[in-house]
């Protein structure tokens, strides 16, 4: 079952081709101890050079980006809950909130929850958007990630709707699509990511794949310990739907609730079923097509 | 009896009810205009072969310049789609397998060059023979190229496509043989249309049956299909193809005028299908409850499994 397509794939880059590589680079993103300052998202689009994406408040909480896209590679999340657990200390590093509670804040009489998570791009193991782009635009850096080559994209928006994450999207005025590029030029000088360099929460945090999946792991047992029975991991497993993302996240809630796709599958997972129909219903119409000529001549 | 543990209207979470996935950026009329022309010229060149082989000329001619235009008039659709339609040929750039749009380029451009020059030499009377075994060529890629379609939107994430990907190329071969049995009766006098006659009633068979299929098997992602401006359109899509092809099959043998009726509501019928199946999608991907639910009772049904 297991091929480049779908399923476990532990040398992303060597099967897209690279014979000597570095490893595979990536975010893990621990949304507890994110504060919502959007630093990532600032830092972001200067580094790259990112237009803006509208004015618009959306009455989403202090949400006003409102979701990846074209011009908005780094998003944070703002949920607002009303509190239905006590608030844990979850460890937020050097510098959190006086008493230390973490995301988990109350405000007033009503208790607000607040989750906050900065989403990008999942670089992901089957990633759908490179798999179904015509023209080989989008392709596999030597570090794992996934990446469009402006010169080359069409716009013929494929990737658009084949991400199942949501995230590619298309520039109107300029016809091509953009996403995150992991900061593809900074990595190739041995940089870390402006948005991970920015984050003052260590909440993004950069680094080889299979370390950060530990890391992830650690901090995932290490919030059990402490009761918040909350904490998951979302994207980390190599097994998921789209062999494990490059880019994984620690949530406080269903994936859902943040705007995730609870069970993602990479769209090529069934491609092959897809054209072994497209096949037989090529040869149905043939076949009637040879139908219409024989028997009766009226 | 998934589709039955999911009424009525179930229970979600999201983001502040935003959508999930991206809404596909290819355009109406476009992309789904592109459907049908590929599924009529498909059909076309078929019939055209056909029209050859059993000495129909008028049959042979309308549907070589069917293919032809078809082709042609898909092809302005498809570039047209681009955000950067100069740049349409880097869409030969590479043959991607995993890319139905990188090898629906590969099916779509032979099958434009062959198909136009079997219609070229048909009218000029130029180079017969050639001309022959253009369109004999065209007919190799006609079936691919009226069901590939299904596979380049059935190949995303946006779920009442890609759910839907196993009956879609058959409604797709059904509607595109309709189209062109439709479109030849209409231009060809009766006593040589027959084939086209049974080639819409054929399709129009297929068509019916494999949407069917489609609405009972995808689950609550039949949703889009029966409902709100896609519903009306497959729903009407759907009657007229019936009563059309009823009518072909009755008295299209007999009547000019029924014949040429029919065969317009064919064609129309058709278009309708392709709007209906594109705006369906469309619809799907706006909704996170067609991204949640579904993926909630999968991850359900796993953790059931493995609990066992
Ligand atoms: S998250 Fe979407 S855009 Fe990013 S690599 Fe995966 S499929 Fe591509
Ligand atoms: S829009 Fe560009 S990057 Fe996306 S699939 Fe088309 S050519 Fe590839």
């Amino acid at each position: 079952m297991t091929n480049s397509l779908w399923g476990r794939l532990d040398d992303v880059a060597g099967d897209a081709g690279y014979d000597d590589h570095p490893p595979r680079m990536g975010f893990f993103t621990d949304t507890s101890v994110c504060i919502g300052c959007k630093a990532c998202e600032v830092a972001c689009k200067e580094w790259n050079q990112v237009p803006d994406d509208g004015y618009l408040l959306t009455g989403m909480s202090y949400d006003n980006t409102g979701a990846l896209g074209a011009s908005t590679w780094r998003h944070v999340a703002f949920v607002e809950k009303s509190l239905d657990v006590s608030t844990v200390d979850l460890g937020l590093p050097a510098m959190g909130p006086p008493e230390g509670q973490g995301q988990a804040t109350e405000s007033g009489d009503n208790g607000i929850r607040w989750l906050m998570s900065s989403d990008v791009c999942k670089h992901c193991t089957h990633a759908a958007c490179l798999d179904v782009c015509p023209t080989g635009a989008l392709f596999r850096t030597e570090f794992g990630t996934v990446v469009v080559q402006p010169d080359v994209c069409n716009g013929c928006g494929y990737c658009v709707p084949a991400c199942p994450y949501g995230v590619i999207d298309q520039r109107k005025e300029d016809g091509r699509v953009f996403k995150c590029t992991l900061c593809y030029d900074r990595l190739k000088d041995g940089e870390t990511p402006a948005c991970a360099q920015a984050c003052p929460t260590e909440s993004i945090q950069y680094g080889e794949v299979s370390e950060l999946r530990q890391r992830a792991a650690n901090r995932v047992h290490e919030l059990h310990e402490k009761g918040v029975d909350v904490a998951r991991l979302y994207g980390a497993d190599p097994d998921d739907g789209v062999g494990g993302d490059g880019a994984f996240f620690l949530l406080l809630d269903e994936p859902e609730v943040y705007g995730l796709p609870p069970d993602p599958v990479v769209t090529t997972r069934d491609l092959g079923s897809m054209w072994r129909h497209v096949g037989a219903a090529a040869a149905t119409l043939v076949g009637i097509g040879v139908a219409s000529f024989v028997g009766r001549r009226r | 009896m998934r589709e039955q543990s999911m009424v009525p209207e179930p229970e979600f979470e999201s983001y502040y009810g935003r959508q999930i996935l991206k809404t596909p950026t290819w355009k109406t009329p476009d992309v789904p205009l592109y459907l049908f022309l590929g599924g009529m010229a498909g059909g076309s060149a078929l019939l055209a072969e056909g029209a050859a082989l059993s000495y129909r000329p008028d049959l042979e001619r309308v549907a070589r310049l069917a293919a032809a235009g078809g082709a042609a008039a898909g092809t302005v659709a498809l570039v047209h789609d681009l955000g950067r339609p100069e740049r349409f040929l880097n869409m030969l750039r590479v043959l991607k397998p995993t890319s139905p749009l990188s090898v629906g380029s590969f099916i779509l451009a032979p099958f434009s060059a062959l198909s136009g020059a079997a219609a070229l030499s048909n009218l000029t009377g130029r180079l017969p023979r050639l001309g022959r075994l253009a369109g004999a060529g065209a007919a190799v890629f006609a079936g691919p190229l009226a069901t590939y379609t299904a596979a380049l939107v059935g190949n995303t994430a946006v779920p009442a496509w890609h759910e839907a990907y196993r009956e879609l190329p058959f409604v797709f071969a059904g509607s595109g043989a309709t189209a062109a049995g439709g479109l030849a009766m209409v231009f060809t006098p009766v006593a040589q249309a027959g084939p086209a006659r049974r080639m819409a009633v054929g399709g129009a068979a297929l068509e019916i049956a494999a949407a069917e299929v489609l609405l009972t098997r995808v689950g609550m992602v039949a949703e889009p299909y029966q409902q709100g401006r896609p519903g009306r359109l497959m729903r009407t899509a759907r009657a007229l193809t019936a009563v059309a092809a009823g009518a072909t099959a009755l008295a299209g043998h007999r009547s000019r005028t029924v014949s040429v009726l029919s065969g317009a509501a064919c064609v129309t019928a058709s278009v309708l299908t392709r709007f209906g199946v594109f705006e369906a999608g469309i619809a799907s991907a706006r909704d996170p409850k067609y991204v949640v639910v579904p993926q909630r009772e999968r991850l359900r049904q796993r953790q059931a499994a493995e609990a066992h």
